[in-house]
């Protein structure tokens, strides 16, 4: 027991890969526990018979009290009774068909013809959330590098962004549509006004954590100015760099259900409250669940690369990585790696089969 | 009780005197006037250099020794031009330095390899800031990784070495660049016992086969004596050179020399200067937690 709490100590490969598989299933069960086992919620009844009632509907789900009440004035009356199944209420479907929305929303028309289809709206989040995210790296990158380094740019800009990123970024959405109209450019404005502010001090700050032992290093070994700059301090910030944009991007996602609703409404947002609306509340799950698989994906692939990329804490680089970097690094005398393995192991090969007696 | 009768660290043999006759017959590599340091903090002003003169003299190895917090590391990285003097100045071949420069090379007692760099691209680090081109600092990389014997280990990252293995890349890393003198503070601190004595012995052999000029800052009287040519003996608040020692143990030195007469008398002469009323410092006040008839045998 005592081994699953020791503090500051990795689990073992098995009992994580357990813990990470219980941290999924555990929000499943309960949802699969709530949905599929009457007794422990279902506060409604589905009618399925409507009997000699005259206001209630095959299909609807009423209220248990009021599904008993209207049977018992129906018994009085000695009128035909209801039947009923119980139910939750419609905004709790199942995980099937949530799961088997997740694939029909794609499939199923756009009420209206001029419509986006799910996928188109799901591509114009993505294209709002990148271009955003994209303008901040541009210039909140260098600027955040900067004013780590250097105290006069953390003096000019970051007493202002300090006081700026204090003011919620959709408190701008009025003033981002009347300058950059209605379309797609507020709500770029709003992921960047989101993003932009945290990330020049975020990184910053990371750069200012840079151990200075290895500027002085360099600098008792020749190098300054420039120099200093691109082959210590970019390289030295360049993993914790990257783990503060994986985080930034999470945070840009985050806006994006703001940005979406200012202006004209787009994009996933959109189709979620359409669903809504038709109360199909499956699909609405269904591009819920789809926000978060995109989130996840693209942090997971992120950290794929970063371990390629940053090896040199106990990583190692996969064979695709390695031909990349032989190809922009690599010495221009030597073959690729991959092919002097292929050329070691046709040697040997060759080797074993001339070892094999001839019969 | 019999105690060994020491010659006095001063008497050198007609061979040894020679030896440092010669030495002082040398170019003079690096030279400091007057050197002073005065830190400012909130609590007022420090002194903690004030008038440090010394030479060093070429392919001498010359040890830095005092208390600690005599600003040994204070001295050595004004020499390198990290930190500025508030007095006097750093001669190198006749000429004032200020900054940092590739002709003072520096081996710091932490570990400070690039983290991102392959050990033979740390070496290389210097001779491409240099503008030499790649196929050139590859092979002269190659050949400093060689002499300081980790041929094996020229692709792995420094994450994947020891201590000593990382220091002595960090010593073949500044020697690269062809250093008029090798400044190191203490590199050999955070060694243990062992690996500590095999890197005295690397450095020495290393020392023997290049052109340079060793200034060498350690706490450790062992290795100061064993070390070097001459010590500089500072003394603390403020630092001051308490006594330039000649060491009068001959060279080569071999590990055998260490309980040498010589040897002793120059560390005992050393730890004189540097602890001078260790004995009533050392008493603790006596609090027992012990029971009656329970002593220590
Ligand atoms: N930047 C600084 N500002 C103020 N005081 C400083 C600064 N750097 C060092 N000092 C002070 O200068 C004195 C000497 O420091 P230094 O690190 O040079 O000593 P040292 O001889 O190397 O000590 P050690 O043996 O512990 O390495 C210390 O008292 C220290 O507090
Ligand atoms: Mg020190």
């Amino acid at each position: 027991m005592s081994s699953w709490f020791t503090i500051q100590k990795e689990l073992s490969g098995r009992r994580g890969a357990a813990l990470i598989l219980l941290s999924f299933l555990l929000p499943l069960g309960i949802w699969s526990l709530v949905s599929y086992v009457p007794f422990i919620w279902h506060p409604m009844v589905e009618i399925t018979g409507e009997g000699g009632s005259p206001y209630m509907e095959k299909g609807q789900r009423v209220k248990r009290e009021l599904f008993a009440q209207e049977n018992q004035r129906l018994a009085q009356e000695g009128a035909e009774l209801m039947t009923g199944t119980r139910a939750n209420p419609v905004y709790l479907p199942p995980p099937h068909r949530v799961l088997t929305a997740v694939y029909t929303s794609f499939k199923s028309e756009p009420r209206r013809p001029d419509d986006p289809w799910l996928h188109e709206s799901l591509a114009h989040s993505i294209r709002v959330v990148f271009y955003g995210f994209l303008l901040s790296s541009v210039i909140g990158v260098p600027l955040g590098i900067l004013c780590g380094v250097f105290s006069c740019f953390s003096k000019l800009f970051e007493p202002f962004f300090e006081f700026f990123r204090y003011m919620p970024a959709p408190v701008f959405g009025a003033l981002a549509v009347a300058v950059l109209g209605i379309n797609d450019g507020p709500k770029v404005a709003i992921i960047f006004i989101g993003t932009f502010f945290q990330q020049v001090l975020v990184i910053a700050n990371t750069t200012r954590q840079l151990p200075p032992s290895l500027l002085e290093a360099a600098q008792t070994l020749g190098a300054r100015g420039g120099t200093l700059l691109r082959k210590v301090v970019l390289p030295a910030i360049a993993p914790n760099v990257f783990l503060d944009m994986r985080i930034l991007l999470g945070w840009a996602w985050t806006y994006l259900i703001v940005a979406e609703v200012i202006g004209t409404s787009t994009g996933i947002t959109w189709f979620i409250n359409q669903q809504a609306k038709y109360r199909i509340y499956e699909n609405v799950y269904a591009a819920i669940l789809m926000i978060g698989v995109i989130g996840l994906a693209t942090d997971m692939v992120l950290a794929w690369i970063g371990r390629n990329v940053f090896v040199w804490n106990g990583g190692r680089r996969n064979e695709f990585f390695k031909f990349l970097f032989e190809l922009f690094y690599g010495s221009r005398h030597e073959t690729f790696s991959f092919v002097q393995k292929r050329i070691a192991k046709h040697a040997d090969d060759t080797t074993a089969q001339l070892q094999e007696p001839i019969p | 009780m019999q105690t060994i009768q020491l010659p006095s660290y001063k008497s050198q043999s007609p061979e040894v005197a020679d030896r440092f006759r010669r030495l002082k017959e040398r170019q003079v590599i690096l030279e400091t006037v007057g050197l002073g340091k005065v830190f400012v903090t909130g609590n007022g002003e420090i002194t903690v250099l004030d008038d440090i003169c010394f030479k060093a003299y070429r392919r001498e190895f010359l040890s830095v020794i005092g208390p600690s917090g005599c600003g040994k590391s204070t001295l050595i990285r004004i020499l390198s031009g990290l930190e500025s003097a508030s007095a006097g100045q750093v001669l190198l071949d006749d000429k004032p330095v200020d900054s940092p420069g590739s002709e003072r090379g520096m081996v710091f007692q932490g570990y400070t390899l690039f983290p991102w760099l392959t050990v033979k691209k740390n070496v290389m680090f210097g001779l491409e800031v240099a503008g030499k081109g790649r196929t050139e600092a590859e092979a002269e990389a190659l050949q400093w990784i060689d002499m300081v014997g980790l041929e094996q280990f020229a692709n792995h990252y420094p994450s994947q070495l020891s201590g000593g293995m990382q220091q002595r890349v960090a010593i073949a890393r500044a020697l690269a660049n062809r250093p008029r003198v090798l400044l190191m503070d203490e590199p050999f601190g955070a060694l243990d016992a062992q690996t500590r004595a095999r890197m005295q012995s690397y450095l020495l052999q290393i020392w023997r086969n290049v052109d340079i000029t060793i200034i060498f800052i350690t706490h450790d009287l062992d290795e100061a004596v064993y070390l070097s040519d001459r010590i500089l003996v500072l003394s603390a608040h403020p630092g001051q050179v308490q006594e330039m020692i000649e060491v009068p143990v001959p060279q080569p030195r071999s590990p055998k020399q260490h309980l040498s007469p010589e040897f002793l008398a120059t560390k005992a002469h050393i730890e004189e200067l540097i602890h001078p009323q260790r004995e009533s410092e050392d008493v603790l006040p006596i609090i027992r937690l012990t029971q009656v008839g329970d002593e220590v045998l």
